[in-house]
């Protein structure tokens, strides 16, 4: 009786059956280089401002510490947002009229906040405190990455569990002596030498390498 | 208290910055704390879980159905991989000094009950208040607070509240209020303000005092009419009757070894319940063992009350047969007294006997103490039996009356509405009553009001009363006014504002001022003005002492002294025949504020609505409640529908039955603040109103009246089983015997009890041999808890049952409300839950309370059933919840023997309504549907404490972390706090004999163990 | 049975052979393949297939609501927060068992008789499976969260909690669903290969041609064949054991009483088949009439299913007895009281209906007369799997009504939410088998015609 499929056909059933394998990994892959894509995780993604800010100019060029602006970082769980105010103590004096500054100026005559773009922001679910984390030696450079050579802030880590837990758990590999920490050109040492000096700062911080839920979720 | 220091010379600096509440600073707060305000976080959410989610129905409509298209791709699971919303930060143009952003800032102010001030201490988030605690320098408080208090924060930001001027039904706006009151001032001055009214609440804020009688002084014709529910008339007049003026009772509880209550519930309600709370439970502390000394409560009452629940005995009788027992005891005590004229044969005198001879063995050391509705007499033959006792002095100490201006309300009130109906009042203005509602049915308040030309009304809500007035103003909430008052023992406290007005209302004294001609003074000015005039110090001096005042909420050694005064020798001859009507009807009628909403004041709180009331657990209504004896006397049941009509007057109206065991035979209970027609969208539709039947000849205490059934059936929503009541045979609950009966198929053995004998003869009797053997019945190694233990004691014998503890545990940790339909299906949401069992017959049970958070246990059967590791251990012995993690198989539930975990099987937390977004706790997540939450030990409040001594590397004090329960608590028996410390607080409480956890011989190591509870009956009673 | 063997061979006429006489090769293949590809559609299957399609989309709209609004629809309460759903969840893999039981030990047991009613008994397998593994993700509160309980690595750096049944249950129920698929479809491929050369029509032959994967029914592919199966049948074997006891973990794990026992998973593997074979005999039944296949689905099939019937009732009945001598023998009060409240407590009618259905009444299936009776057979059936299913709601929900606080204890009434997930499964179970019975051959042409073989042996002996 007459064929009702061509002899190629047994060469399509076969491909199908390894193709199948080969996509079905293809699709898994994809999924995951989605989830660590900057697309999705905003990693080192550059954020128009209202005013374009740089940090390399002010924390960098200039060397304001970051304690100037960010009042509350050694006190509170947010490191603070200067008012416009605090702008305005030196763009009072110095381009008094850049153009680039209008949206200061206008703020602080209208008494009318500026709108940042949040670039570092946690879910809802996750209590993060920054006063602990300076506390214990852990640099602002660790988690906010080269902020002083940033013309426009980006995200400098994923902001994952995973990107947290991996300090949580070796914070030897991490922690930094507690003058250095708001130094944003601060270089850790070798490897090994970090390892050695992790370890005994963590000893003499008292830290504790807190990986219980309620540590961040409550 | 540092912060508060800063907090206390910038508060207008906090009112001014919570002006910019309105602006741009919240958003930035929410999108740090909560992002729920962001529009980008509203859709997000949405599309996670469309807002159709909503409580109770299960009904399906079209646009369910449509809106699914929109959801079903979320619930694909894409969701988990939706991109998190673009947030913005909206920093400060100009920063506010003493607000650190992330940093809650306290400030000490008071609230008022009944016109009487209690200190409290509000949390507040960048203007935000959002918990409101107890204030340890205060009197009235001493860090404790109540339900009310707690409650007050959802007050506050309740969307429902009044929120613009209205004027004949159209809004209007301030400026024309003040200019129109402006114009009604010259009008009434020439005729020296005859036919101008003032109706007020309670008054005891000096302040205010002082100005409605300069505004008097102005114009002498006008009058100043006072009335409240609560306003506690009988005590005044009681007083009266005794000593010829009204004069301010204060007890000293921590004195007593003997103290009999009439019909008084003094311990959850009244002024200084809360103080009174704390004395009594430090005479309930058995701390030193068998040796230490506790005193004895007899409490004879007609509805049990948390007082009668925790008395040694408690005698059921029909509140109108009070006036009979008093006068038996009185003349026990040796005050000469003729019998009652419809003496009773219901009271034992055996018992009448053996608490006359245990009074007077305690001559000095004992306290009668009346109920706020017995009649005068009752309460002057309480003045006469501790004068005669020699407690005056000792137990009980009278001061000058804390009000501006006690005078008799009933009559006062009497008085308005004849002048109303006689047509002699031109201008009537009320601050913050709302008689229209509350006023005695016989006064038809309503159609007298009409007769005023030109009616006024400020109140907190637009209510019944407003309604029927030309003019409403929102008044402001005490946390945003400036006012002052008196508490219990006249200690004046400084009500200061935490943010301006949310809804542009105004204070009494504001209000005031635009008829004395102080329009132009702000409230800050009018209470600064008006203390600045009392002292004797000046300028500087003064302006010390105001910051103080301000910093302690309170002015010092403003306490009243105490004075002499003597029971006049022929009060009983003026007062003995006031006692109640004769006796129509067998059945007696008694009307009580509610347990939970009081008067009606808060029946727009849903946190209270929803609150298990003491003894019944019951939730969002009020009942007819009867005894067992009455039901099966009249044929009725719990669920019952009937028609209570009261003869003569003929007014009836309609309930559901609720069979109380303990209440007293013949005798019906309604509950008030029910029934409201126009109460906001939580108040309106709740319950029936018990006012319809309310006459002012007989406020409190009624009879004659008479039940109908109507054949239908009432659905009452409690939290604890209702089936177990079971008149037929079952003498005693299933569910209590199974509590409390010791071994047995039904002894679980939950509430441990023993008498003080008993507990002298066998000090460790709450031990169970059982419970050890578990112990070592593992193969594992026991994990080795390095640095702090989290453990919690919670002391039977201290609790009252006054269920603060409850909402203050729901106002810390955004705990959601879920309506009366879903608690009725069983998913009520309180993390603790106060259990209530009884013991002994139905007609007099014993009662007990049981507070029940999470157990914290070592062994948590919750944990190892999780398949996502939602609920975890943690290294300090927490029972970590992960919320975000929770899938919602709701298999830890299942699972926890104790059932503390509560499931949001709907969407339950309001994510809709903006105003609420302000009040939430911002360290705690709002759960959202479809999770698992529990009792965490206040974990956020924990993690700040161990966060602060990390940065000054040192441990944590003990009692540096305060549960939300333990701080609400009263009577303090609730203790938290490090048990590997062996001499924290907690761990020496754990090692008294009384310690017992619950289901032990499950393995299950609770951290939060009991202390048993102790009786201290009369050996001479047996009951 | 061995013994009737010998019956046979000793020449008297078998009293009910396994396939009715004067069977040949053709006829065989004719009959069932006829039912595929000639048989009209009758008004009898139109009407079932719509009453069954109605009830699953009764289905989709209780789901679609539980998504819109949560599980809040349903009963479920604290305490009892399981219900129905997890009901029907252990109910409908129970019933899954007796198809892998037939096709999988039976077939490495050489029972011939299995051969006519393992094709139906495997999909119904498949079926059950399907509707049961709904459940466990429609019960959760956040079913978009259900990836959770899978191990993928992941940004979180968090497995599952692998201490939890519902962990196991995850990969016990997916493994089940695999490999029954697997089972049917290989045991499918020369029966398709039948239909695609019988068919007429050109799409017929293309899909049963696509779907019989080029089989040409060379001796290569037939010894591929039988190693296949029996292959497969040594994989899902242990799955018939092993697939309830972990269901049954997911109780025995728990410390509610009346969950915390030992006997549980030899009692739920029993139950399991018990139910099953109900089932088997409830669709068998009516189809054998309806499709005259009398003569292979023999009164003698019936009468062996009956038999394990009364054999796995026996051990479920047992289960029963020491679940309650247990409880009275351990002296725990908490078990004590789970007992009685079993005997005497609110649910209680519910109880004894649970052990007249599974006990009592089909002790009728001692007699051989019963066993003959193919409506009574059916009743029975029906009797058994309402049996089954109040055994499930007996054992979680009044349990979890009244446990350990006696303030917490609950009643929980289903709402008709609860029915209609109920209802709606059996939509979509009952859909799928109509669609299976018409376009699939619903007993084994291969098998069937074997057999056809071995009785003309026996024939040309005598």
């Amino acid at each position: 009786m007459a064929q009702i499929f061509h002899r190629s056909t047994n060469f399509i059933s076969r491909l199908s059956i390894y193709g199948a394998v080969v996509i079905i990994g293809a699709l898994g892959y994809a999924l995951y280089a989605i989830a660590m894509s900057p697309w999705y995780t905003d990693q080192n993604v550059k954020r128009q401002q209202p005013v374009p800010f740089s940090h390399r100019h002010h924390a960098g060029e200039l060397g304001i510490d970051c304690r100037y602006c960010h009042t509350s970082v050694e006190k509170s769980s947010f490191a603070g947002v200067p008012p416009t105010q605090t702008c305005m103590t030196c763009h009072s004096q110095i381009w008094t009229n850049a153009s680039m500054l209008e949206p200061v100026r206008a703020s602080y005559r209208d008494d009318k906040s500026i709108e940042w773009i949040r670039v570092n922001a946690l879910p809802d679910f996750v209590y993060f405190d920054h006063s602990i984390h300076v506390a214990k030696g852990v640099g602002c450079t660790t988690c906010h990455g080269q902020i002083a050579e940033m013309p426009l802030t980006e995200r400098a880590g994923t902001l994952y569990m995973s990107w947290c837990l991996e300090c949580h758990r070796q914070p030897e590999k991490y922690v930094r002596p507690k003058s250095e920490v708001f130094n944003p050109y601060y270089e850790p040492p070798s490897a090994g030498e970090q390892l050695k000096m992790g370890k005994k700062l963590v000893a003499e911080y008292n830290i504790k390498s807190l990986q219980t839920c309620s540590t961040c979720h409550r | 208290m540092n912060e508060d220091s800063i907090a206390k010379n910038s508060i207008d600096l906090a009112a001014a910055r919570a002006k910019l509440a309105g602006a741009g600073a919240p958003r930035l707060w929410q999108s740090l704390e909560e992002l729920s305000g962001t529009k980008e976080f509203v859709e997000f959410r949405d599309h996670e879980f469309p807002p159709s989610a909503g409580k109770g129905n299960d009904d399906i409509n079209r646009r369910d159905v449509l809106k699914l298209m929109a959801a079903s791709a979320a619930m694909a699971g894409l969701s988990a991989c939706t991109k998190l919303p673009t947030e913005k930060i909206v920093p400060y143009v100009r920063p506010p000094e003493e607000i650190l952003p992330g940093r809650p800032l306290f400030y000490a102010t008071s609230l008022f009950q009944a016109g009487v001030a209690t200190g409290v201490l509000v949390e507040s988030h960048t203007g935000r208040p959002t918990k409101i605690e107890g204030n340890p320098e205060h009197p009235g408080s001493l860090g404790s607070s109540d339900i009310f208090s707690q409650a007050s924060i959802l007050n506050f930001y309740d969307p429902d509240r009044s929120q613009s001027v209205v004027f004949d039904g159209r809004v209007s706006t301030w400026s024309d209020f003040a200019a129109e009151m402006g114009n009604a001032r010259t009008r009434l001055a020439p005729a020296k303000g005859a036919g101008m009214r003032v109706l007020t609440k309670t008054i005891t804020s000096p302040t205010l005092g002082a100005q409605i009688k300069s505004l008097l002084g102005q114009f002498p014709e006008a009058k100043w009419h006072q009335y409240e529910v609560c306003g506690g008339d009988s005590v005044r007049e009681g007083a009266r009757l005794a000593f010829g003026r009204p004069v301010n009772t204060v007890y000293h509880l921590d004195q007593a070894d003997v103290i009999v209550s009439l019909d008084a519930d003094f311990l959850s309600c009244g002024a200084g319940h809360v103080r009174y709370a704390r004395e009594f439970g430090s005479r309930r502390d058995l701390s030193a063992g068998p040796a230490s000394k506790l005193n004895r409560l007899y409490v004879a009452e007609s509805m049990p009350t948390s007082t009668g629940a925790v008395s040694d005995h408690r005698l059921p009788v029909r509140s109108a047969d009070i006036d009979d027992l008093a006068r038996q005891l009185a003349a026990a005590a040796g005050v000469a007294v003729p019998p009652s004229a419809n003496a009773s044969a219901k009271i034992p005198a055996a018992w009448v006997g053996a608490v006359g001879r245990d009074l007077a063995a305690h001559r000095g050391s004992s306290l009668v103490i009346a109920g706020e509705h017995q009649p005068p007499f009752v309460h002057a033959l309480a003045h006469a039996m501790n004068a005669a006792l020699g407690n005056v002095g000792k137990t009980v100490v009278y001061t000058e009356s804390i009000e501006a201006n006690p005078v008799n309300q009933l009559e006062s009130l009497r008085e308005l509405v004849n002048d109303l109906n006689a047509g002699q009042v031109d201008f009537l203005v009320i601050l913050g009553a709302n008689p229209v509602y509350d006023a005695p049915a016989d006064f038809n308040f309503a159609t007298a009001l009409q007769n005023a030309k030109v009616r006024v009304h400020s109140g907190l809500y637009n209510d019944e009363t407003a309604e029927r007035c030309h003019w409403h103003a929102p008044a402001a909430h005490s946390l945003e006014s400036w006012s002052d008052g008196r508490a219990y023992d006249g200690t004046a406290g400084i009500v200061q504002p935490l943010i301006a007005p949310l809804y542009d209302g105004h204070s009494a004294h504001e209000i005031i001022a635009l008829f004395t001609g102080d329009a132009a003074k702000s409230g800050h000015d009018l209470v600064r003005g008006y203390w600045q005039s009392q002292r004797p110090e000046k300028d500087k001096a003064f302006e010390a002492l105001w910051e103080t005042s301000l910093h302690d909420g309170l002015i010092a050694g403003t306490a009243l002294p105490a004075i002499s005064v003597a029971p006049h020798a022929d009060f009983v001859a003026l007062g003995h025949t006031q006692a109640v009507g004769s006796d129509t009807s067998p059945l007696e009628v008694v009307f009580r504020p509610d347990p939970s909403i009081g008067d009606g004041e808060f029946s727009n709180n849903s946190w209270l609505q929803e609150l298990p009331k003491p003894i019944t657990r019951l939730t969002w209504d009020n009942a007819a409640m009867i005894s067992p004896g009455t039901a099966q006397q009249l044929g009725l049941t719990t669920g019952d529908y009937v028609t209570l009509s009261l003869a003569p007057a003929g007014r009836n109206i309609n309930g559901g039955i609720y069979i109380v065991p303990g209440h007293a035979d013949n005798s019906v209970t309604l509950h008030l603040g029910f029934g409201r027609s126009r109460g906001g969208s939580v108040g309106t539709g709740p319950g029936f109103n018990s006012y319809l039947l309310r006459a002012s000849s007989a406020p409190w205490i009624a009879r004659g009246v008479q039940i109908a059934k109507t054949g239908k059936k009432y659905e009452f929503a409690t939290t604890q089983a209702q089936y177990n009541i079971d008149l037929n045979g079952h003498p005693v609950e299933e569910e209590s015997s199974a509590a409390v009966g010791q071994g047995g198929e039904h002894g679980r053995d939950l509430v441990r009890i023993a008498t003080m004998e008993e507990f002298r003869k066998d000090p460790s009797f709450a031990k169970n041999p059982e419970d050890e053997k578990t112990k070592d019945l593992t193969i594992y190694p026991g994990y080795k808890y390095e640095g702090y233990a989290w453990g919690m004691s919670i002391d039977l014998n201290r609790c009252v049952g006054c269920n603060a503890c409850v909402i203050a545990c729901q106002s810390e940790n955004n705990i959601a409300v879920v309506g009366k339909d879903q608690v009725a299906r069983g998913r009520a949401m309180h993390w603790i839950r106060i259990d209530t069992y009884f013991r002994g017959n139905l007609d007099n049970p014993e009662m007990y309370y049981e507070p029940l958070p999470c157990m914290q246990c070592e062994n948590a059967p919750c944990e190892y059933v999780c398949p996502v590791g939602a609920t975890t251990h943690n290294a300090e012995g927490l029972n970590d919840m992960t919320y975000n993690r929770c899938v919602g198989t709701r298999y830890c539930s299942n699972n926890c023997p104790y059932k503390v975990r509560r499931f949001n099987f709907y969407l339950y937390s309001d994510y809709k309504t903006p105003s609420l977004y302000g009040m939430r706790n911002p360290n705690v997540t709002v759960r959202s549907r479809g999770v698992m939450e529990k009792c965490t030990y206040c974990v956020q409040r924990i993690n700040a404490a161990k966060i602060r001594s990390e940065e000054e590397n040192r441990l944590i004090r003990d009692g540096e972390i305060i549960t939300a329960c333990q701080s609400a608590c009263p009577s303090e028996a609730i203790v938290f706090g490090n048990i590997n410390d062996p001499n924290s607080k907690v761990a020496k409480l754990k090692a008294q004999t009384r310690d017992y956890g619950l289901l032990e011989d499950l393995n299950t190591r609770p951290r939060t163990t009991y202390l048993a509870r102790v009786r201290n009956p009369n050996p001479e009673i047996r009951d | 049975m061995a013994s009737e063997g010998s019956h046979n061979t000793a020449g008297v006429a078998d009293p009910d052979p396994i396939i009715g006489p004067g069977h040949t090769f053709e006829t065989v293949t004719d009959k069932i393949s006829s039912i595929v590809l000639t048989r009209p559609v009758t008004p009898g299957w139109v009407f079932g297939l719509l009453i069954a399609f109605g009830a699953l989309m009764l289905l989709n709209l209780t789901i679609t609501l539980l998504m819109i609004k949560g599980v809040g629809i349903w009963g479920i309460r604290v305490p009892t927060a399981w219900g129905f759903a997890i009901v029907n969840f252990v109910w409908w893999i129970g019933i899954g068992h007796a198809g892998t039981l037939i096709s999988a030990i039976l077939l490495l047991l050489h029972q011939k008789w299995r051969t006519s009613i393992n094709r139906f008994a495997e999909a119904m397998t498949l079926f059950a499976v399907m509707c049961a593994g709904m459940f466990p993700l429609l019960h959760m509160g956040r079913p978009w969260m259900f990836f959770y309980l899978m191990p993928y690595p992941n940004p979180m750096w968090m497995w599952p909690q692998f201490r939890s049944p519902l962990v196991w249950d995850v990969f016990a129920v997916t493994t089940y669903l695999t490999v029954s698929l697997l089972f049917w479809f290989v045991g499918l491929i020369p029966d398709l290969a039948t239909l695609r050369d019988r068919a007429k029509n050109k799409t017929a032959k293309i899909i049963y041609g696509m779907l019989s994967m080029g089989w040409r029914g060379s001796a290569i592919h037939w010894s591929r064949y039988e190693t296949a199966s029996l292959l497969l049948a040594g994989l899902a074997t242990p799955l018939v054991v092993s697939v309830h006891t972990v269901v049954s973990f997911d109780f025995t794990i728990g410390i509610i009483p009346g969950w915390h026992t030992t006997i549980f998973p030899p009692y739920f593997v029993a139950g399991a088949i018990y139910s099953g074979f109900a089932m088997v005999l409830t669709l068998a039944i009516p189809i054998r009439k309806f499709y005259h296949l009398e003569d292979l689905v023999t009164a003698r099939h019936l009468d062996i299913m009956a038999k394990v019937m009364l054999a796995t009732g026996l051990i479920v009945a047992y289960g029963y007895l020491i679940e309650a001598f247990l409880a009275f023998y351990s002296g725990d009060q908490y078990e004590i009281y789970m007992m009685k409240n079993r005997f005497h407590g609110p649910y209680a009618p519910l109880y004894w209906m649970l052990i007249s259905c599974n006990i009592i009444i089909p002790q009728l299936l001692w007699s051989r007369k019963v066993r003959r009776n193919v409506g009574l057979l059916f009743v029975l059936s029906l009797v058994v799997n309402m049996g089954m299913w109040l055994e499930r709601f007996v054992i979680i929900v009044i349990s979890l009504s009244r446990d350990f606080i006696p303030s917490s204890w609950g009643m929980y009434y289903p709402t008709r939410w609860d029915w209609a997930t109920y209802i709606g499964t059996f939509g979509l179970f009952f859909t799928l088998f109509f669609l299976f019975i018409r376009f699939l051959p619903m007993i084994s042409i291969v098998e069937v015609r074997s057999l056809v073989h071995e009785t003309n042996e026996e024939k040309g002996h005598s």
